[in-house]
Formats: C-alpha cells, structure tokens, sequence
C-alpha cells in the first residue's frame, strides 16, 4: 500500500492527496482506513474491489459527498475535506469528473445537454462549453449527427462515452470511474478503455478506476486493493 | 438549466404529469367556478329590486312578504284592501307606489296585475328601469306585457293572444277562457324574476273576476269580456305595493306608521334587509359548498405530491447523477419546487381558459333557461388572491418530495440503487 508513492522528477501539485483518512458508519462495525495515497496529476490508479468492499464509501470520499471522520484530503493542493458542503459541490464539479456503471445519463435530455451538465455545475461559459463539449464528443467518436439525440436512444457503449465526455469538459484534475465496463462486451470494453485514458491524458487527467475485473488492470501502471483498507466486519452491502 | 430540467423532467413524465394536471386542473376549475356562480348568485339576487323603500302587504314576516312580491315563491297571507292602499299612498312622505295584484298564472308564469307606475319607478340592480325589448305599457284592460323569458321560451309575440289561468299551478283547471289578453310589449332581459312574469293591469285582473266568487266561477253567471268593461272596474283588494320615499330619511318613520296603521294589520319590510336575510339563510350552503370545493382542492394538492413522492425513487439515478455533476443538494429541492410551481402555473392556467370556455358556452343556456345572467369574466382581484394561495399551499406541500430528495442525496450520495 505504501508502495504507491509515484517517483516523479517535477514537483507537481498532486491531484489528489489522502492522509491519514479514516472514516466509519455510526451503525456498522467496519472502518475504512487509508493512511496515505497520492496520486500525481495525469497517473491513473487501479482499485480493485468486489461490491460490498467499502467501495461507494471510498468513491464518496474521494468525491467529496461525505468528509472523512479522521485525516484529510487534498484535491489539486486544496483541503478539500474541511470545505463546506456547498463549496465541495463547486469543487466536485470543476475538478472531478464522474462516469458510472451504466444508466450514466439523464435519459430526457439530449446527448449534448448531458455533456454540458457539468459544465453548467462548473460555471462553464455556454458558448465555450458547447464547443469543447463538440470537439470531445467528435474525438470520442460520436458525431454530430448524435449530438441532439436524446441520451434513451444511444447504445450502451455510446453512453458510457458520452459520460466520459460529460466527465472530462471541466478538465477536471480527477476522473472517478465506478466500473463503466461491466454493462460492455469485450469489444466495446477494450475500445471504451482505450479513449477513456486517450482523453484523460489529453486533458492531463487522472484516472481512478473501480472495477472487480482484474483484467483490466494492465491497463494501468497502478493498483490498490479494497481488502487491505477494509478493516473489520463487513456489513451486508 | 435548472428550468430545463423541471420542464424536460416533467415531459418525461408526461403520463403521471398530465394526470395529476388534469386533477389539479379540476379541482381549480370547481374552486374558481363556485366562487364565481356564488359571487354572481348574490349580485342577480341582491339586484333583483332597488330603488324601492319599502314593500308593504297583509301582516306576516318580512321574508314571505319579499318571497311573494319580488321573488314570485310562495302566497301571500292575505290582501291589503284598496281602500288601505289608497289612503297610504297619499301619506306626504310617499313618493311613489307600485300596486302589485298576484294569484294567476299563464302556463306556469305569475301573473302580476300592476298599473302604469310599474314601468316608470320600478328599478332593478343598479338603479336600471325597466325597457322594453318590442312593444309599449298596456293601455288596453286586456292588454299585457309579457317578461323577457316568458316571451321567449313560449314563442309569443306582439298581438298575440293569452289565456290567464287561476291559481299559480304549471297546469289550471279553471282558465278564463273567456277574456283572452294581447301581447301589447315585450320587456328587454333583467336577469331577475322579472322576466319570468305576466303583467297586466288591475283593471284587466278585476275584470276576469267578475263573474267569479271564493276562487270559482260563478255558475249561472257570465260576464263577456265586452260586458265587463262597461262595469266599475276598480280594485277591491291587491296583494302587496312597493312604495317610494320623498326622503330616505323617513324609510323608519312611515314603516312604523304603516306598521301600527289602524284599519288593517299590515307589514312594511325594507327590501334591502330582508334581502340581506333571505342571502345570510342562503350563505350557509354556499360557505359549504366553498369548503368542499376547498377539499377537493386539497386532494388535489395532496394527489400532485403523493405522484411526485413516488416518482422520487424512479428518480433516484437522475438525482445521483446531478450530486455527481456538482448540483448541491438545494439545487434538486429547488428542482422539485420548480416542477410544482411549474405543473401548478399550468393547471391555474388550464382552469381559467376551461372555465371561460365553459362559461361563455353556458351563458346563452343559463340565461335562457334560467334566467340567470353570469358574467363571462370569472376573474377578480380575489380571484388572483386564491391563485396565490394555491401556490402558496402547492409550495409548503411540495417541501415533503423536495426535502426527500434532497436528504437522499446526502445520503445516498453517488451511489447508484436500481
């Protein structure tokens, strides 16, 4: 675990710092605790981890939805932990972009009002934020052609592209990825792989990918196992 | 944005949403509607006489009194002598007078036998004589001036000829057949009992009771109609008389001196207080009806909230996603908010063109057949008032979804329950 620490030549502001970090559910008798993690701007990291691992726990940590009860978090050099839950939204918003599972979109709206979700969150000028909103989804491979579509009608994998797109028009310092491949076949996985950390080293993002699928770990130079920061007894979900 | 993702949300869920605008709509409709009909109910029941000081007839409460000779409900006790009337109507304060002589009918109509001072002060709602929409004052004994409705609904015009029947039933066995009355004027549309009454003179009244006695004819006995005239044709008897004031100050004294008049026990009423008492009666149902409409409302209101609350976990994902995108967990409380403002605003909008559609499809209706003369336009200051009210409720009630979502998103967070 402490074998994380990148070894870098330029001294960047890290994208995200964890130390110290502890945090517990009142009801459950269970902890999660991770005593450091640093992870330099544009390196990806691995978590491997089956459901019901202290996974939501830590990806809402990381989001900054729930503070931790002990230690601290910096997101791009900012206390991120201590901020009021207000500020943290704004921050969640232009420095951390989110794709799920599946069903990452908000099916009424078209692809392009999707993508610019975030912008719109981030404070993103209108004009500025379409057209970034464009040029990323034309080099994710979805056309203009798809732009006005409502997000109901797209393919799986065409939506899972459209959430990284969303994920990524802030330019945010951090991506949380919470297993985007299990709803894709070996095909669109691999391809899904390949843009998502094209683009994000585009944007010099870096990637924190959640997955229970340890093929997809050579994909990454990093990796961090959900067992050894879960401590004690593990609730039922 | 955020208005964007009510409106689209809402067209999402275009089914539930249009059901619950449709209830919402309905029950706004009823609000609006009965509180209009009340409004217009008091103001063609307030307008039904004005001008006159005061109604006087045989002895008996003021509401059977003003029931019998402004409303045509009911009978009056018993009559008030000519000879009374006469020596009343020349008391120095009294201006004016309207005899009035009920008790026959034409096929359902009262028959009201009057003279000529009738058509000069009778005034109705705001101080509005009375106008004729074809026609002149009977000048004849056997002439009649027939009101607004009676003329339309049994197709009668100038010169034609009518039988009075006696007693006030819809069918009479004992017409008198035998002294026809031509139509001699129409009067325009009053929207009161007006129109729904016969007039003729109390010439014209005296001379088809010739030939009767106690209420029948008098076998043996005819008197045509010709024969008549050549008789003394004055009045024994009215029912009632309205009388007009010199100066209203004196309404209290002569309704005193009418009241303790020597001859003959009499009631004088002051139709505005009477009226007001007859109204106060009426209120009860009317506040009554205000209160289930004010229910249904409710139910409504409570209807949009119950759809909205169980669409919040159909929504759950919609709601992540927006705590993932940065939106704090006000922004989807005031997004809920919005969806009520917005389904409220449509539904007060639904039922004001649904209620003047309604309305100006009724009127011609409800004025024909009932004589009732609405107003077409529904809308008050108050009626903006209510509009406010209801938003107001609609959204002290929308806290209960909105808060929802908004303590889910702080705890469920970004994670995702299907």
């Amino acid at each position: 675990m402490t074998g994380i620490q990148p070894v870098t030549d330029k001294p960047k502001i890290p994208a995200i710092e964890l130390k110290n970090v502890v945090f517990y559910y009142q009801t459950a008798a269970w902890q999660l605790s991770l005593p450091e993690l640093t992870l330099q701007q544009g390196q990806h990291l691995f978590i491997k981890g089956a459901s019901g691992s202290g996974k939501t726990t830590l990806l809402n940590l990381l989001a900054g939805i729930i503070t931790p009860k002990q230690g601290e978090i910096k997101l791009g050099g900012e206390q991120f932990s201590s901020l009021s839950p207000a500020k943290r939204d704004t921050l969640r918003a232009r420095n951390i972009g989110v794709v799920f599972q599946q069903l990452n979109l908000i099916t009424y709206l078209s692809v392009l009002d999707n993508v610019l979700l975030s912008g719109h969150f981030a404070g993103l000028a209108k004009t500025a934020g379409e057209q970034r909103a464009k040029t990323l989804l034309q080099s994710l491979g979805l056309g203009p052609e798809l732009i006005s579509q409502p997000a109901a009608a797209l393919s799986v994998g065409q939506q899972q592209r459209v959430a990284i797109a969303r994920a990524l028009l802030t330019r945010p310092a951090l991506l949380i990825a919470d297993e985007p491949t299990s709803a894709l076949d070996a095909d669109n996985r691999d391809s899904f792989m390949q843009v998502l950390l094209e683009q994000a080293e585009a944007c010099q993002t870096s990637v924190i990918f959640v997955s229970h699928d340890a093929s997809l770990r050579r994909y990454f130079s990093q990796q961090l196992d959900m067992q050894q920061l879960a401590q004690g007894v593990q609730p039922c979900c | 944005m955020l208005l964007k993702l009510a409106r689209q949300s809402l067209w999402n869920r275009r089914g539930t949403a249009l059901m619950t605008l449709f209830s919402l709509t309905i029950s706004l409709v009823l609000l609006f509607g009965i509180d209009h009909l009340r409004k217009e109910a008091r103001q063609s029941f307030t307008s039904t006489i004005s001008g006159t000081d005061l109604i006087v007839g045989a002895r008996s409460g003021q509401l059977n009194l003003l029931l019998y000779s402004v409303f045509r409900i009911g009978n009056a006790t018993a009559n008030v002598s000519w000879a009374t009337y006469q020596r009343i109507s020349k008391h120095p304060q009294i201006s004016w007078t309207i005899p009035l002589a009920l008790g026959d009918s034409h096929r359902g109509y009262r028959v009201l036998g009057t003279n000529l001072d009738y058509f000069t002060h009778y005034r109705y709602a705001n101080n509005q004589s009375l106008q004729f929409s074809a026609g002149q004052p009977f000048n004849d004994v056997y002439d009649t001036v027939l009101g607004a409705e009676v003329a339309t609904k049994l197709g009668y015009q100038l010169g034609d000829q009518i039988t009075l029947s006696h007693g006030v039933g819809a069918v009479s066995f004992s017409e008198h057949k035998d002294k026809p009355f031509v139509v001699a004027g129409i009067l325009a549309p009053t929207g009161t009992p007006l129109d729904q009454t016969v007039h003729v003179s109390l010439e014209g009244i005296e001379a088809i009771h010739l030939d009767w006695q106690q209420g029948a004819p008098m076998p043996g006995r005819t008197i045509s109609a010709e024969q008549a005239l050549a008789q003394d044709l004055t009045p024994k008897a009215i029912t009632a008389f309205m009388v007009g004031l010199e100066s209203r100050m004196a309404t209290f004294v002569v309704q005193r001196q009418i009241n303790e008049f020597k001859g003959e026990a009499l009631s004088a009423i002051l139709p505005g207080v009477a009226l007001a008492e007859l109204w106060q009666m009426l209120s009860m149902v009317e506040n009554l009806l205000l209160l289930i409409t004010l229910l249904v409302l409710i139910a409504g209101l409570v209807g949009m909230m119950t759809t909205l609350l169980a669409s919040m976990k159909e929504r759950q994902r919609e709601m992540a996603i927006l705590r993932a995108v940065g939106a704090h967990p006000w922004y989807l409380f005031m997004l809920i908010q919005l969806e009520v403002l917005l389904l409220t605003i449509l539904a007060l909008l639904a039922a004001a063109v649904t209620l003047v559609v309604t309305l100006w499809a009724l009127q011609d209706i409800l004025a024909s057949s009932y004589g009732l003369f609405i107003n077409i336009n529904p809308f008050s200051l108050q009626t903006l008032y209510w509009a406010g009210a209801v938003l107001l409720v609609s959204a002290v009630l929308a806290c209960i979804p909105a808060f929802t979502a908004y303590r889910r998103a702080l705890n469920d967070g970004l994670a995702i329950r299907l």
